[in-house]
C-alpha cells in the first residue's frame, strides 16, 4: 500500500499554520506529534456528549465513558499485541510509566542488586532508577555507547550478570535516532533472570512492537508523540511480573475494599490506576492508534527512511556540519552542529523562517558528556513531512549560517 | 542621555528594518559592541541561569551607577544582552530595578519576552536587576 502523503496532511489542521510570512515546517516530531482531525474530533465529541466518571456510575453517560475508556485500552493491546487487556496500563506519559516501575518493581530489590540502562537515555529513564538506587542501596551500571551514537555491546556479558535485577533501555534514542538490538538485549538478560523494560517513547508512532515477539517485562510510551493527547500514556507489563509487584500509589480505583485499618487492593490493571484518570486521553490515544493502524506501518517506515536518507545527504552538503548519530539502523531523526555555530543561534533564525526544530540538550545530558558538546540542532521526522520541506529547511538553514558566519 | 530616550534611540533604528533577516543582522551586529566581560569573570557563579546558551554578566558599582558587562557563547544572545546593557548600564540601581522594558515589544523582541521561552531574555533581565538590587544595599 502507498502513502498519500497529501491526503494525509490534510487531516492535520495544524500543518496549514503560517509563521510570519512563512509557512510551518514541523520537524520536531521527537518532541510531540500534531494531532489529526480524528482525534481532535473524538477530543471534542467526549466533553460534549460522553462526559462521565467511569468505573463507578451506573448512569448511561458513566457507562458509556467506561466503556470507551475500556475499549481503547483494548485498541492498545491488539496494536502492541499484548496477552490480556488488563496488562495495559494506563499512566500520564513515558515519565511516570517509568517511575511506576523504579518505584514498584524497585522495591522487591536488595541492596547489591544491581540496575542496567545506557548512557543514550532520555533523562526520564536515568533519574528514576539514580532515585530508587539510593534509596535501596543497588548499583546502577550502564551500556555505554560508540562514536556511531550506538550501544557499545563488547562489555554486555559483564554487564548483564547474576546480580542484574532489571534492564532499562531505550528502543530508539530521541536525540541520536539510534535503533537499539532490544531483541538481543532482552535474551540475554533473561538468561540472567533480569527484567526488562523498553522505553518505546521514540519507537511506537514509527514501527509497530509485538510485546510478546519481542518478549520484554515492560514497555512504556507516551500518547502525545504518537498523534494522540498530551497527559496519558501506556505501562505494559506482563500479568506474573505485575502481580508481583506493590501498588504505586493509593487512591479510588485501586482498593477493593478499605476499612480504617487494612485495605486490599484492586486487581490489574486497576491496581495501578489510583483515582479518575484522564479518561478522554486514554479514549483519544484509542482513537489515534486506531486512526494510525489503518495505514501500513512497513510503508510508513520506508517513508520515513527515504526522508532520512534525503535529509541526510543535504545536510551533509552544508560545509562543516557534523551529523551525531550515524548508526546504520536510525529512525528519522538528525542531530547536528555546524562549525562555529550555536545551536541556539541556527534555531533562532530558523524559527523566523517558520521551522519547528529542536536545539539543546534533548534531556539527554550524558550523551553531550560524551561528545563534549552543550547540544545539538535535532529534525525529527514523521511520516506527514514532505521532501520539499526538507528542501525549504535545507535553504532556511544555508540562510541562517550565511547570516552567522 | 536617560533611560527612556536610550529606548527610543534603540526603537528608532530597529524602525529602519521591517525584514527579520535585516533585524537579526543588526541585533549581531550590536553583539559585536557589547561591553566585554573579563576573562577571570567568566565564572560559573557569573552565568545566568535558564539560557539556552552561555550567557555571562557582571556588574559593578561605579559612583551610584550600575555598568554592566558580559558575554555569550551565542551571537544572538550576545546581541540580545548587548541590547540590554545599552539600556540599562550606567543607571541607577533604582531606574534598573523599576525599568519597564517597553522598547523591546517595539522592536519586536516581544517573542523572546515569554516568560517560558528557553533563550533566557527573561532570565537577564531578571540578573540585571537582582544585581541592582544586591548593589543598592552596598
Amino acid at each position: 500500500m502507498t502513502l498519500d502523503i497529501s491526503a494525509i496532511r490534510k487531516e492535520f489542521p495544524i500543518l496549514k499554520t503560517s509563521i510570519g510570512k512563512y509557512p510551518l515546517i514541523y520537524f520536531d516530531n521527537g518532541a510531540t506529534a500534531q494531532k489529526p482531525q480524528a482525534v481532535i474530533d473524538c477530543i471534542n465529541q467526549y466533553y460534549q456528549a460522553e462526559n462521565a466518571n467511569i468505573h463507578r456510575g451506573v448512569h448511561h453517560l458513566s457507562q458509556l465513558a467506561t466503556e470507551k475508556y475500556e475499549a481503547a485500552r483494548g485498541v492498545i493491546k491488539s496494536y502492541i499485541n499484548a496477552a490480556h487487556d488488563y496488562e495495559v496500563i494506563f499512566t500520564k506519559g513515558t515519565t511516570d510509566g517509568i517511575n511506576l516501575v523504579a518505584q514498584s518493581f524497585g522495591k522487591l530489590l536488595q541492596p547489591g542488586d544491581e540496575i542496567l540502562i545506557s548512557q543514550m537515555e532520555h533523562h526520564s529513564n536515568i533519574v528514576p532508577w539514580q532515585m530508587i538506587a539510593e534509596e535501596r542501596g543497588l548499583q546502577l551500571r550502564y551500556i555505554p555507547i560508540n562514536e556511531r551514537g550506538e550501544l557499545d555491546l563488547t562489555t554486555i556479558d559483564e554487564l548483564i550478570n547474576n546480580n542484574t535485577k532489571i534492564v532499562a533501555i531505550t528502543h530508539i534514542s530521541n536525540a541520536l535516532g539510534t535503533i537499539n538490538p532490544i531483541e538481543e538485549i532482552i535474551e540475554k538478560s533473561h538468561k540472567v533472570g533480569a527484567k526488562v523494560l523498553i522505553d518505546a517513547a521514540q519507537s511506537l508512532q514509527h514501527t509497530t512492537v509485538d510485546v510478546q515477539k519481542i518478549d520484554c517485562d515492560f514497555l512504556v510510551f507516551s500518547g502525545h508523540k504518537i498523534f494522540g493527547p498530551t497527559g496519558v500514556g501506556i505501562l505494559y507489563g506482563k500479568e506474573d511480573v505485575l502481580n508481583q509487584m506493590p501498588p504505586y500509589q493509593g487512591g479510588g480505583d485501586m482498593i477493593k475494599t478499605v476499612t480504617l485499618e487494612k485495605t486490599t487492593y484492586n486487581n490489574l490493571p486497576h491496581k495501578f490506576e489510583a483515582g479518575t484518570p484522564n479518561i478522554v486521553g486514554g479514549i483519544g490515544l484509542g482513537k489515534a492508534i486506531e486512526w494510525l493502524s489503518q495505514f501500513d506501518l512497513e510503508a510508513i517506515a520506508q517513508y520515513e527512511q527515504e526522508l532520512l536518507d534525503y535529509a541526510t545527504e543535504k545536510l551533509l552538503k552544508i560545509e562543516g556540519l557534523k551529523i551525531f548519530g550515524t548508526s546504520a539502523k536510525k529512525c528519522a531523526t538528525i542531530s547536528f552542529l555546524i562549525d562555529n555555530t550555536h545551536p541556539y543561534d541556527v534555531g533562532t533564525l530558523l524559527n523566523q523562517q517558520g521551522i519547528a526544530v529542536r536545539t539543546g540538550h534533548h534531556c539527554t545530558q550524558p550523551i553531550m558528556d560524551f561528545y563534549k558538546i552543550p547540544g545539538t540542532i535535532r529534525a525529527s521526522f514523521s511520516f506527514y513531512n514532505t521532501k520539499e520541506e526538507i528542501d525549504l529547511f535545507i535553504g532556511a538553514l544555508n540562510k541562517a549560517v550565511m547570516m552567522l558566519k | 542621555m536617560t533611560i527612556t530616550e536610550k529606548e527610543q534611540g534603540l526603537i528608532d533604528s530597529f524602525s529602519i528594518y521591517d525584514d527579520w533577516m535585516d533585524k537579526y543582522e543588526y541585533i549581531i551586529e550590536l553583539g559585536k559592541d557589547l561591553p566585554l566581560i573579563s576573562e577571570d569573570q567568566k565564572t560559573d557563579e557569573n552565568i545566568i541561569k535558564g539560557c539556552q546558551s552561555t550567557v555571562w554578566l557582571a556588574a559593578e558599582k561605579r559612583e551610584d551607577k550600575i555598568i554592566f558587562t558580559a558575554d555569550a557563547d551565542a551571537i544572538i544572545a550576545k546581541g540580545i544582552i548587548a541590547i540590554l546593557i545599552e539600556v540599562m548600564s550606567n543607571e541607577s540601581p533604582d531606574t534598573i530595578i523599576n525599568a519597564k522594558l517597553d522598547f523591546l515589544k517595539e522592536i519586536g523582541l516581544q517573542e523572546h519576552l515569554s516568560p517560558t521561552r528557553s533563550n533566557g531574555l527573561v532570565a537577564m533581565v531578571k540578573q540585571m536587576k537582582m544585581y541592582a538590587l544586591a548593589l543598592k544595599m552596598k
